[in-house]
């Protein structure tokens, strides 16, 4: 039988309509409009899942985002989506959906063996039983996240599309509740732009399941008309299936909308979920209010659902829950689930724990014939998959005295109604304080910090008639605040209800806790399987501080943020430590407000899109020649280039040995360049570099050293003189952007009155470096320039044409051989290196990569800043003195040299090492130590920071830093590795090279 | 997530600019001449109030101009911002 439990009229879904769908491998039908739990509850499928802990059996508790039992593994394969709230799936064709953290099944779960044994879990079992020894905390934890868990993340790669969106207002309104509605429309008809979000997919919150009335019209209809007027201003903004998820400084607002997580198929068009990032002038926030448990035993059965969740179902979806259903409130609200229920054909009884309640529900009840029993409580309750009977037992002493017999009631379905709790989450994340509210027994909103206003039952106010009004008026009034010009007016809303939304008498719930009823459990949060039992336990424990009771019991820790559990867990430690509420205080609430996707937030960012790829004109022919890439910062750079049948090794000794031996060409393209023009630079460059810039003069290079004001290396790079007031830097590649900034702040920040500008052309030069003894004979077939050493010496720059285009030749070199670095404007860089590679055959023009490169340069001993240095090394301890000048009486990071740190001679020194066994090729990250042991610890003197097999000399080099390293010169020390052998080396002079520096100088 | 008024170009969302710290800690005028101690304090200390602070902005990802705010560390509300090499504007604590 399908749709069993479906009245014949009524609800929001169209019967004209059924749906497909799978729950735990059985074919189930629903109708349109409804939701995985409305259906399941249509079909009289009341277990859902098993808990947390003690993987009880549990069953759907609510009817929307505050769900903390019914969480669903819903898809299957790489859009599977673990924990997701049935009361918030709305059903489409096909959908698959099962019970989580249950094995074999949801009916038979063999971890409810838990259950049984729950007495070894009480609060803080996992903190006691396996915190010795800490290493083997691992081994624990595999298992135990094995036994304790939420549902499965994807294995395979999500093949969804999210996207992110910015949006600016006037006035966001959050929750399109009535009084939410009401403040938009006040706050549209002022011409605000608004924003309304509402986390369901339709409008009209809470109120639009009921019988109430605006007007004498009907609420539905009043809402309907409220989203037509609203929807034709085209300044007005309505987003359903969107909750609001953080709130930040400056009225920032994140909202996730679920965009097509209700359709069957995954959509060409439209992304699956939308990211919004939010700054509204103003807030208001309409967020409405969560019922709230009462605890009391086996208060955890299926078929156990909150009073206003049951009257969802009833009038929203056309589902009866239960035939025989008990209602267990402590104030009138309640009783409207009742007289629904009752209305629909279902018998009701009512247990109220206060000894009264008002005339008109009890005359409703005679009219209807319902049986009240005042001042009684629910003491426990039976049924293993679904609660079958209960009983009840008349209380004294306000709740704290069982009295008189025990009676039993058989009933399938328990509605319960504690009273109800603002949903403060988004205010408190604003920073909003929270005062508590005796008359309402829960947290209301205080003083806000951001500037927003709070209105209707997410205010404490439950009044409908009220909210209409105040909420039309606050709309208003946040329009007057934005300079709109209205007159103020009023809404005109006249609500009406049957029974006010909260009486006046409400008592806290109080059951669980006189003399916990042994043998069976009071739950407070029902996700994380937390008890009153387990409070108790913290409070003796001495874990009293809400946040270690918090912490200690886990209760508000689930993925539901303890929506339907702190305000309890907060009254019973009330009650244990006889203060009131407001001393005991309150957890902080953070975002997000609902379980959110990362794919979300990740949106667009993913892929190839998750960080820009920069490539030089020249990236083509790398890929066509076979380049094997490396990432240098966001740059793609050519690695080497090996030939058929070639291994990276084999590839970079050819690539070494033919610059060596005649000419090789790199494209140093990604080199960070900056143009500096003024009449100040000399004197800036003084400051700036550690040696001195004063006599360079126009057409010449100099190499310099950038600190930072400690005195340690954090840049270098090459720097000539173009003209009278015109420099050309040149900075690490990916130093450009950290150097580009360190000019900018002192020029604007200590030395205003210098006259230079700095201007990045990194990307406005394609750099051809051509290296070798034949560079010379080479350039000179191409360019107009006299490339003669006499009128072109070493460390000079000329301009000229290079292939018919105009080019600036640098004469440097970074591999020790005859060298020009060519620079041309980057759209001629691909025809350049075109050029060069077809003239280039007879002398064998071979590219290398970075891989030959740093081989090139670790032979010659020069660094790489950020492989050789690491933040914490002077030009001192790179043996580079001769570039410190003495002269100059301030530079940055001069001071610092005469530091007592800085100064002493003890320090590490850049040293050359050479393996005694001529073949190890050393790790770079290696510690060097003195003598080696079996175990650590061993006296440490340093570190391998660079380390290749040089193909000139036939053997491994090394750089290193090493403590006294210069006066260690011949000495011998020991190198552990982590395969535990250990190499022994000899210290060297870190040039191993052409150490006279003759050969750029040819 | 601040709104910062960039002396420059206006109100702008935070994630264009970056903090970097104190500010009104001006390079010494001749630091060859003072001690270790007043170098060290210029190097490596900073107030750390609970209040009103004065730091150092960059609008990097707009006009890429540093400029000063002043904003309460407790509210994070930002009183004022004002460019380099304007005096520092004495503000109470609220």
């Amino acid at each position: 039988m399908s749709n069993q439990n479906r009245t014949f009229s009524g609800g929001r879904i169209d019967r004209n309509k059924p749906i497909n769908f799978m729950f735990n491998g059985q074919k189930y039908q629903g109708f349109e409009g409804d939701t995985l739990a409305s259906a399941l509850l249509a079909n009289d499928v009341h277990l859902v899942g098993r808990s947390f802990k003690y993987h009880r059996p549990r069953g759907i508790l609510t009817a929307g985002s505050e769900e903390p039992n019914a969480l669903i593994q819903l898809g299957i394969g790489a859009r599977t989506e673990p924990n997701i709230r049935a009361t918030e799936i709305e059903i489409y064709e096909g959908l698959e959906a099962a019970s989580q953290n249950c094995w074999p099944s949801v009916n038979f779960d063999i971890g409810g063996a838990n259950n049984i044994l729950s007495r070894l879990f009480p609060a803080g079992f996992y903190y006691k039983t396996f915190k010795w020894p800490p290493s083997l905390w691992l081994f624990y934890e595999h298992f135990i996240r094995k036994a304790a868990g939420l549902g499965e993340s994807p294995k395979a790669k999500n093949p969804d599309r999210y996207e992110q969106r910015f949006h600016y207002c006037d006035v966001m309104v959050v929750g399109g509740g009535i009084s939410g509605l009401s403040a938009a429309l006040a706050a549209a008809r002022a011409k605000c732009d608004v924003l309304l979000v509402d986390e369901n997919s339709y409008f009209g919150g809470y109120l639009s399941n009921s019988e109430a009335s605006v007007n004498g019209k009907k609420i539905d209809d009043w809402i309907r008309i409220v989203c037509e007027e609203l929807e034709s201003y085209e300044h007005v903004k309505l987003l359903n299936r969107t909750s609001a998820m953080g709130y930040y400084d400056y009225n920032y607002v994140t909202a996730l909308e679920k965009v097509t997580n209700h359709h069957q198929e995954l959509s060409k068009t439209l992304p699956r979920e939308r990211y919004w990032r939010i700054r509204a002038k103003k807030i208001i926030l309409a967020q409405g209010a969560f019922e709230r448990p009462l605890v009391f035993a086996d208060n955890d059965r299926p078929g156990i659902m909150m009073a206003s969740a049951g009257m969802k179902y009833l009038c929203r979806y056309g589902v009866l829950p239960g035939k025989s259903a008990v209602l267990f409130t402590n104030n009138d609200h309640a009783y409207l689930s009742a007289f629904e229920f009752v209305d629909k054909g279902a018998k009701v009884t009512i247990i109220d724990s206060r000894n009264e309640a008002s005339d008109r529900v009890k005359n409703r009840c005679k009219e209807l014939k319902i049986k009240i029993y005042f001042s009684h409580s629910v003491i426990s309750t039976f049924g293993q998959k679904k609660i079958n009977a209960l009983e009840i037992q008349k209380t004294e002493d306000k709740g704290n005295k069982l009295v008189g017999a025990v009676k039993k009631i058989d009933t399938d379905l328990l509605l319960m109604s504690g009273g109800w709790n603002p949903a403060v989450q988004l205010f408190s994340q604003s920073r909003g304080k929270l005062k508590y509210n005796k008359k309402i027994n829960s947290f209301i909103p205080d003083i806000a910090i951001q500037d927003q206003r709070i209105v209707g039952c997410n205010n404490g106010d439950f009044d409908l008639s009220y909210n209409l009004e105040n909420s039309f008026q606050s709309g208003l009034k946040v329009a007057k605040e934005l300079g709109k010009d209205i007159n103020f007016e009023n809404s005109n809303f006249n609500g009406k209800e049957h029974i006010p939304f909260v009486s006046a008498q409400v008592e806290p719930y109080m059951i669980g806790k006189k003399g916990v009823t042994k043998g069976s459990k009071h739950f407070v949060d029902f996700q994380n399987d937390v008890t009153a039992a387990d409070i108790f336990l913290a409070q003796r424990e001495g874990y009293i501080s809400v946040e270690h009771t918090k912490r200690y019991t886990t209760t508000g820790m689930g993925t539901d943020q303890g929506k339907t559990s702190n305000v309890n867990a907060l009254s019973l430690m009330s009650h244990i430590h006889k203060k009131p509420v407001d001393e005991i205080g309150h957890t902080t609430f953070r975002p997000p407000f609902s379980p959110q996707t990362i794919g979300a937030i990740a949106g667009r960012s993913v892929d190839s899109l998750f960080d820009p790829i920069r490539k030089t004109s020249m990236h083509k022919w790398h890929e066509e020649n076979g380049a094997i890439f490396e990432d240098v910062g966001q740059w793609k750079r050519p690695y080497y280039y090996p030939k058929k049948g070639e291994d990276i090794h084999k590839a970079v000794n050819r690539e070494c040995k033919s610059v060596r031996k005649s000419l090789g060409i790199l494209d140093a393209s990604t080199l960070g360049k900056i143009d500096l023009q003024g009449p100040d630079t000399a004197k800036f460059l003084n400051m700036i570099y550690t040696n001195a810039w004063s006599k360079l003069e126009v057409g010449s290079c100099r190499y310099g050293l950038m600190c930072n004001e400690h005195g340690m290396i954090f840049d270098d790079g090459v720097t000539s003189r173009l003209g009278e007031n015109h420099y050309h830097m040149t900075t690490t590649t990916g130093g450009a952007a950290r150097v580009m900034s360190w000019l900018e702040e002192f020029l604007q920040t200590e030395w205003l009155d210098m006259q230079v500008f700095c201007t990045s052309v990194t990307e406005q030069w394609s750099v051809l470096s051509i290296s070798g003894p034949n560079a010379r004979n080479f350039l000179s077939e191409l360019t107009d320039i006299d490339l003669s050493k006499e009128s072109f010496p070493f460390m000079r720059f000329r301009e000229g044409k290079v292939c018919g285009i105009d080019a600036r030749v640098f004469r440097i070199s970074f591999t020790g051989e005859l060298a020009f670095e060519i620079n041309i404007p980057a759209r001629y860089g691909s025809y350049v290196w075109n050029e060069f590679m077809t003239h280039g055959k007879k002398y064998n023009i071979t590219p290398y990569g970075t891989e030959a490169m740093h081989v090139l340069r670790a032979e010659k001993g020069f660094i790489i800043v950020g492989q050789d240095t690491d933040g914490s090394v002077t030009p001192f301890d790179l043996n580079m003195e001769w570039i410190v000048s003495k002269k100059k009486e301030d530079f940055l990071g001069k001071r610092s040299f005469s530091r007592s740190d800085t100064s002493r001679n003890d320090r590490k020194k850049l040293v050359g090492l050479l393996v005694n066994d001529k073949t190890t090729v050393l790790p770079e990250g290696s510690h060097i130590v003195e003598k080696s042991k079996s175990q650590p610890p061993m006296k440490m003197l340093g570190h391998v920071s660079s380390s290749y097999f040089s193909p000139t000399n036939g053997h491994p080099i090394a750089l290193a830093l090493l403590k006294n390293g210069a006066s260690r010169m011949g000495d011998e020390v020991e190198i552990p590795l982590m395969n535990g052998k250990v190499i022994k080396a000899t210290v060297t002079d870190p040039i191993f090279y052409d150490k006279e520096g003759l050969r750029n100088n040819e | 997530m601040f709104v910062i008024k960039c002396p420059y170009c206006g109100e702008r969302d935070q994630t264009e600019f970056v903090c970097h710290g104190e500010a009104h800690i001006a390079r010494p005028k001749v630091p060859s001449e003072i001690s270790d101690e007043e170098w060290g304090s210029y190097l490596f200390f900073r107030s750390n109030p609970k209040g009103i602070h004065y730091e150092r902005w960059t609008h990097d990802h707009g006009c890429r101009r540093w400029f000063n705010v002043v904003r309460d560390t407790v509210s994070d509300k930002i009183i004022k911002t004002y460019r380099m090499g304007q005096s520092k504007p004495e503000i109470e604590n609220e």
